[in-house]
């Protein structure tokens, strides 16, 4: 066991945890924000430099600070090492410079995206962003695309986070999209125009911390925050069959996995809860599922607002 | 003439190949470590000889070999770095070009030290025509039996091929080459582990420049002591210097470290001076990613000493008022270049080379690009100048791998030397159009 002190935080975990997974066992105001990297995913992380942290004392037997920043989720923690996070105007400075350019390219297409309101990008940008862009040149865009039936790429949403690549690679027997071209015309795509068709492909939704990959059959059909998210199970052969169920009213509107605070799927009888495709896409009947209970949400989350009625929402007559 | 180890008979015709390679002294070396010594003596030469890595980071190549894990029953590899990209950096060409075999016996020499059984060198994909030229090489080393299996009957076996790159600037950072060597998207990894632990396929790895390589021989064959005494200080033996610009003679020399700039930039033995009677403008002494240097800023440092060819001398001041060996790839502008253009030509490279892996990079450098763009071309406004300093600091230290760092140096140094020209360009936009700037002024007293 080591021991490092995060924002003047101390706690004692095992040796070979990162930075930022030791913050989250702590919990609360000291965790970084986290755009690529996802701990149920090997390999991920270290790209979205969000959760770069300052390393004020290496370690208990080398006390000098490192020089630059490290990113806190693939950097291990050493005995003593001490991190600052919030407390550090230096990390402050630098991680809103990195929201600046997460967004310089971004459509900020939020009235219009089906992530708004469980975006990561967006909960980022409330805290780091600025009010005012200094980019004036032409953003970067492309058309959206279909990558298999049920699922819509928006390229201009994505932060190449490479989330749903190691998704494809590690839950589906093969990976059929992947990253095109290089630097700011990098892009997300399909091999030759090929359709990214998999029990398990669906997942790749959940992982997007953005707007980029939608769910086809989800798709502008309502804003999360007027649904109501259930937990639900059913018999599956393929997958846990432990999912959230969208409701409105008594329909179903769309189906995702059980995600924790950080916005990963939970673990569920100490196995990552992935769900199939065929609960995802096509259970749309409560006939298919046992409601557990309402899920809890974050009491900050936009979602947990809860604007929920029964039935359908008539639109108010101006005149009436 | 100055001391030529490296290119000391690149002049003697047919020298590429292995019979008058050989009667040169060719292979020495290798009889030398493998019947004499121990890779661990040949090592410690290394250290003793104080070599630096010739890449561009500097960082002493026997200390880098020292560092490589030995784990029982796990193969290890020597990867030579011949993807030599660096705009302004063509040295390795000139020498593979020449003198193929002097990189394969220190190929062999190096492998031998490290107990590698398999070697790579990994050569930029523009570069085909010197593939051939190293493969027919290869093949003659295979032949005369300096290759293959129990090599002068001393047990040791080494296989040396050369793999070539797409083409891509970022495959020379040494993870990167590394995952295209794998066959992968050249991505940069994420550091540690680093490649002397994990590094090809899994396996303790070490990656050295070419000229680094090619170093190895004349140390092993005079001895690492021999080879400390050229050069000066911690700046040890001879550099290979890519010279390019407005100069009379541009070219690739071999200079022992320590002469002057100026004699170098001047002197009748190597450039000779400004083309066509100009005036020395500005200096890119160490490839396109480190920082420019003002002409007052060249010859001599802020201190007013003479700046000489080392590591340490052309770093003086920091980037405050110095620069960085870095590759060797030492480029000359007179009066008549535009600072602003060349500005936004290296910021185009590094735009178009970056992986686009991590944020800071990916969008900073095609931001900087377009404010560049827009600047060169007579729609900047005065924000644009701070606004590129400001988005320089935030790519500088926030990457994965140092291309981050190569694209926001010679953006800061431009601003930081030749703001009045970057202002000039937005306040006389019509006349920025059709001449150039000129020389700037020197600023007096330099403190």
């Amino acid at each position: 066991m080591v021991k490092v002190t995060i924002d003047d935080k101390t706690i004692e975990v095992e040796a070979g945890t990162t930075i930022l997974n030791a913050a989250r066992q702590i919990g609360g105001e000291v965790v970084p924000p986290a755009m690529c990297y996802y701990s149920k995913l090997t390999g991920s992380g270290g790209k979205c430099r969000t959760c770069l942290v300052e390393v004020s004392q290496g370690s208990e037997k080398d006390p000098r600070p490192m020089p630059k920043l490290v990113a806190s989720c693939s950097t291990q923690v050493m005995d003593g090492m001490v991190v600052k996070n919030k407390t550090s105007q230096r990390v402050k400075e630098n991680r809103d410079g990195v929201v600046e350019f997460l967004l310089i390219n971004h459509p900020l297409d939020c009235p219009i995206c089906d992530q708004a309101g469980e975006c990561h990008l967006q909960d980022l940008s409330f805290e780091n962003g600025s009010q005012k862009t200094r980019f004036e040149e032409e953003k970067r865009t492309y058309e959206p695309i279909d990558i298999g039936d049920k699922i819509k790429l928006h390229m201009n949403r994505c932060i190449l986070c490479y989330r749903c690549v190691h998704v494809a690679n590690q839950l589906t027997n093969q990976r059929v999209h992947g990253i095109l071209h290089r630097g700011e015309h990098a892009e997300i795509s399909t091999y030759i125009e090929k359709a990214v068709d998999n029990d398990f492909s669906g997942n790749m939704i959940d992982v997007c911390p953005v707007g980029a990959l939608t769910d086809k059959t989800f798709r502008f059909k309502s804003r999360v925050w007027f649904l109501k998210p259930m937990d639900a199970s059913c018999e599956c052969s393929k997958c846990s069959g432990k999912a959230v169920v969208w409701m409105f009213g008594n329909e179903i509107y769309r189906v995702t996995a059980r995600k924790d605070q950080y916005g990963e799927v939970e673990d569920i009888d100490g196995k990552t809860a992935w769900i199939c495709n065929e609960c995802r896409y096509d259970k749309k009947d409560l006939k298919n599922w046992t409601i557990e209970g309402p899920r809890k949400i974050n009491r900050h989350s936009v979602i947990s607002t809860n604007h929920y009625t029964e039935g359908k929402v008539e639109p108010k007559k101006l005149n009436s | 003439m100055g001391r030529r180890i490296l290119l000391e008979h690149d002049n003697v015709s047919g020298i590429e190949t292995y019979e008058v390679y050989r009667k040169q002294g060719g292979y020495r070396s290798v009889e030398k470590a493998i019947k004499k010594m121990s890779p661990e003596q040949v090592v410690e030469e290394v250290q003793k000889s104080g070599l630096r890595g010739r890449g561009g980071a500097g960082f002493p190549t026997g200390m880098k070999w020292s560092f490589i894990a030995k784990p029982e029953g796990v193969p290890r590899y020597l990867l030579c770095n011949a993807d030599e990209s660096e705009p302004g950096t063509f040295k390795d060409r000139y020498l593979m070009e020449k003198i193929p075999h002097l990189l394969i016996e220190g190929m062999i020499v190096s492998s031998y030290a490290l107990g590698c059984n398999q070697s790579y060198i990994y050569i930029r994909g523009e570069y085909m025509w010197i593939l051939d030229i190293l493969e027919k090489a290869i093949a003659e080393a295979y032949a005369n039996g300096w290759l293959g299996k129990n090599i002068l009957g001393s047990g040791f076996n080494l296989d040396l091929s050369v793999a070539p790159g797409g083409g891509a600037y970022i495959c020379g950072e040494e993870t990167a080459l590394i995952e295209s060597l794998e066959g992968k998207r050249g991505n940069p990894r994420i550091k540690p582990p680093f490649p002397a632990v994990k590094g090809l396929w899994g396996c303790p790895t070490v990656v050295n420049n070419v000229e680094s390589i090619a170093a190895v021989v004349p140390i092993v064959n005079d001895g690492g002591e021999e080879y400390a005494k050229i050069g000066l200080g911690k700046s040890t033996g001879t550099k290979l210097i890519s010279a390019s610009g407005n100069l009379v003679r541009p070219g690739v020399y071999e200079i022992e470290m320590g002469i002057t700039v100026e004699e170098f930039i001047y002197g009748d033995e190597w450039c000779r001076g400004i083309a066509n009677g100009k005036k020395l403008k500005a200096c890119v002494p160490g490839g396109s990613s480190v920082p420019i240097l003002p002409h007052y800023l060249v010859c001599k440092t802020a201190t007013g000493e003479d700046r000489l060819m080392t590591y340490e001398s052309l770093a003086d001041g920091g980037f405050a008022s110095g620069s960085m060996l870095g590759s060797g790839g030492f480029i000359v502008f007179d009066e008549d270049q535009c600072v602003v253009r060349n500005t936004w030509n290296f910021a185009r490279f590094y735009a178009h080379e970056s992986c686009g892996q991590c944020s800071p990079c990916r969008e900073g450098t095609g931001w900087m690009e377009k404010v560049l763009n827009r600047l060169e071309h007579g729609q900047g406004n005065m924000r644009d100048i701070d606004l590129l300093a400001e988005i320089n600091k935030k790519i500088e230290g926030n990457t994965i791998c140092p291309l981050g760092d190569a694209a926001a140096w010679p953006v800061a140094a431009a601003i930081r030397h030749f703001r009045e020209e970057f202002e000039w360009h937005v306040n006389d936009r019509e006349t920025s159009q059709k001449r150039n700037y000129g020389l700037v002024k020197e600023p007096s007293p330099i403190k």
